[in-house]
């Protein structure tokens, strides 16, 4: 599943997605009518105006095994809010098959090494508030007794030449949160401008993420501020496609 | 009422000057340090949340039962327990007792619950002096400005602003802004207003059915002096702070403080267990919608809140709003939630100041769902119509471009689309508000959608699918 957002500003995003899983021999394939997971109008509390969007995913979804996304955000919404479309069981099968790209990679295909990727540069991760918290991804910060993990960090520790720089208040949201980016906008750029602000403490000029619309405000705000930051899902690293 | 403005109150705090925004989010995040610190020291952390939830929602579900116990035992211990449903009641109450006693003055120490009831202006009025004791307080009482924390009402003021105001009220040194020179300067002010005072009260932090006291946890001792001194003192209590018996105390008391403030416990904690000798005691237990909110499925949780304000803490929007931007009782996370169940129409616009980024539910110590709350509400505007008609026509809008395909590749696929779609979701309070502070993503040569269709061969239009249950001639251009 490629998010409607990838598919219009980052198909280098969507073509890294694809690309990888083919190498890692899925069999991949990409149902053509679709558009949106819904969670624009869902998030906004408009669920009558999210019915449609949502039962034509289940619609084009619902005869795979596995659904993938490289959008922790979209699968978030798919899987635990996915309620403005009618109940049934293609869409309970729906939820319970979207996986996070990180999380099909670590959980699913256990992949164990990236021989064709190199990324010889300090990186800065952002794994966002829905891969968090939504999605379990990694520990959070306000469960300080639980034993670190991080599903995307352990993927790209697999990385040849990368290093991972650390930064202060690390899973502070980045201020995007979908519609708020526009409804708050003051709020939300002040929080992009903090996160930036850490982020670029630590020296690192790549910026990494599985959500590539965190990083769509990141760099609205870097762009804004003329700062010199290189923004990259984190297919695009796994894969191989940036260097 | 006019609906509460929190964006453009928040876009006020951002843009003061002095700039207040920085040390407001510096100040309030070392309190969540501090209670990372805190809660790390206690290896059954996640536990004692979980089994102070479950007591909560137990006792919540046996509500008037543990409120017969108190006012049983609180009665036997020589308290006088009133009943009031509404704020309204609530005041009147407290108005008729200090009547009945001639009192005029009345010193209080902080009270969420008497900030909810409005009681300062009702009794004030009617011509009844009301101190504040606690020093957060009585800067804002001072300023004539509602608290903008629920633990630290003074939050949002640098002590170079207290040395202003007190300059300004008692012609103390404006030069001198370190924090022990200003708590003297208010400790000799409002200590002769204490030991004057005709009527003495506090809130309560908890209420014990088991033993029938009042429970308050502070710092500086002013809820002892206001509810010690005079010979006359009134607790407000809203109905939700019953829990069982100390067992349950001891355990809320090691989440509160470290929740609060990373401390492992305050200075005070005091039972208010009956009148002193030769004095009176009451006791106001106040609903004010709490018996409402409790019968709703979906928000009655809310009512666990131990008021330690941890999502505040937590709440990247709060601290960048601050505390007064929401024009409410409680505010961050947790007001977002329980003020629209008070007055749905006037915070309407609550529900949409947060990024839904969860961290809220987490570190709350009774594990209420506050960011999935916050979403329900959402939904809840919505069906009741409380959407404006701009709002509801672009989410209209939003929602039959993308279930429709051969829609959506239209807009998708149009030239400067990022300049179309993006602003399409949800730029319907704001010409190009995503641009004020930040750029547009460039839009590039090609979807995905087209390079797919280009290079993996099949590059038949989209079929037009409707959704289950509509119209296909919907589709059509």
């Amino acid at each position: 599943m490629i998010p409607c957002y990838i598919d219009m500003f980052y198909p280098e995003v969507g073509i890294a997605t694809l690309e990888l899983l083919e190498k890692l021999g899925a069999d991949v394939d990409y149902p053509f009518d679709q558009t949106c997971c819904g969670q624009p109008m869902a998030n906004s509390g408009a669920q009558a105006e999210a019915r449609a969007t949502e039962e034509l995913f289940v619609n084009n979804f619902a005869a795979y095994d596995h659904i993938v996304a490289p959008s922790g955000s979209c699968v978030h919404h798919i899987r635990n809010n996915f309620t403005a479309a009618v109940d049934s069981p293609e869409r309970r099968h729906v939820s319970a098959r979207v996986h996070d790209l990180p999380e099909f990679l670590h959980d699913v295909l256990k992949v164990k090494d990236f021989p064709w990727a190199e990324f010889p540069h300090e990186v800065a991760l952002h794994v966002s508030c829905s891969a968090i918290r939504g999605l379990g991804e990694q520990a959070m910060s306000e469960r300080p007794n639980d034993p670190f993990f991080s599903k995307p960090r352990s993927l790209l520790e697999k990385v040849k030449g990368l290093t991972l720089a650390d930064f202060s208040r690390p899973d502070e949201c980045c201020g995007f949160g979908g519609t708020f980016a526009v409804t708050d906008e003051a709020v939300s750029a002040s929080m992009g401008n903090d996160k930036l602000e850490r982020l670029g403490a630590t020296g690192a000029r790549y910026v990494i993420s599985g959500d590539m619309s965190c990083l769509m405000h990141l760099q609205g705000c870097a762009h804004r501020n003329r700062e010199d930051f290189h923004f990259l899902h984190l297919a695009q690293v796994l894969n191989g496609s940036a260097r | 009422m006019k609906p509460v403005n929190q964006v453009r109150n928040a876009l006020a705090f951002l843009e003061d000057q002095p700039h207040h925004e920085q040390a407001f989010d510096t100040l309030i995040w070392g309190l969540r340090e501090r209670r990372d610190a805190a809660a790390r020291e206690v290896p059954e952390w996640e536990d004692l949340r979980t089994l102070a939830s479950r007591i909560k929602e137990h006792t919540l579900s046996h509500l008037a039962d543990y409120l017969e116990q108190f006012e049983e035992r609180a009665t036997a211990n020589g308290a006088r327990v009133h009943w009031a449903r509404d704020a309204h009641e609530h005041n009147q109450i407290v108005y008729d007792i200090l009547s009945a006693h001639r009192a005029h003055t009345l010193v209080k120490s902080k009270s969420m619950l008497t900030e909810e009831c409005q009681m300062r202006p009702f009794l004030e009025t009617r011509g009844i002096q009301v101190t504040e004791t606690d020093l957060g307080e009585r800067i804002q009482q001072l300023d004539h400005q509602p608290p903008a924390h629920i633990v630290g009402p003074a939050f949002q003021k640098t002590a170079q602003d207290v040395a202003e105001e007190f300059h300004r009220v008692y012609g103390s040194d404006p030069g001198r802004a370190d924090p022990v020179y200003l708590a003297h300067v208010m400790r000799e002010r409002t200590r002769p207003l204490i030991l004057a005072a005709d009527a003495g009260m506090t809130g309560a932090n908890f209420a014990v059915a088991q033993t029938g006291a009042v429970v308050t946890v502070t710092n500086e001792g002013n809820a002892d002096l206001s509810g010690n001194v005079p010979g006359l003192r009134i607790c407000s209590v809203g109905i939700e702070k019953i829990i069982p018996g100390l067992a349950e105390l001891a355990m809320f008391i090691r989440l509160l403080t470290r929740s609060a403030t990373g401390e492992r416990i305050t200075q005070y904690t005091s039972h208010f267990a009956g009148p002193r000798a030769g004095g009176e005691m009451h006791i106001v237990l106040v609903d004010n919608g709490r018996t409402q909110r409790l019968a709703d499925e979906r928000f009655w949780p809310s009512l666990k809140c131990i008021r330690c304000a941890a999502c505040l803490n937590t709440c990247p929007v709060y601290r960048r709003s601050g505390g007064l931007a929401y024009g409410a009782t409680y505010m961050g996370p947790i007001g977002l939630i329980t003020m629209p169940a008070a007055d749905v129409r006037r915070f309407r616009e609550l529900p949409f100041s947060s990024t839904l980024n969860g961290s809220c539910s987490n570190v709350c110590p009774v594990q209420i769902n506050i960011h999935e709350q916050i979403y329900a509400w959402r939904e809840v505007m919505d069906a009741d119509g409380l959407f404006s008609v701009t709002k509801k026509a672009a989410m209209k809008a939003a929602g039959a471009v993308l279930s429709h395909p051969r829609a959506w590749r239209a807009a998708a696929e149009a030239g400067d689309a990022a300049l179309k779609v993006l602003p399409h979701f949800a730029m319907y309070n704001r010409v190009n508000a995503w641009g004020r502070h930040r750029d547009v993503p460039s839009t590039p040569k090609e979807t995905f959608h087209q390079w797919y269709a280009r290079n993996r061969g099949d590059a038949r239009p989209p079929a037009q699918t409707p959704a289950q249950g509509e119209d296909p001639g919907h589709d059509r251009p």
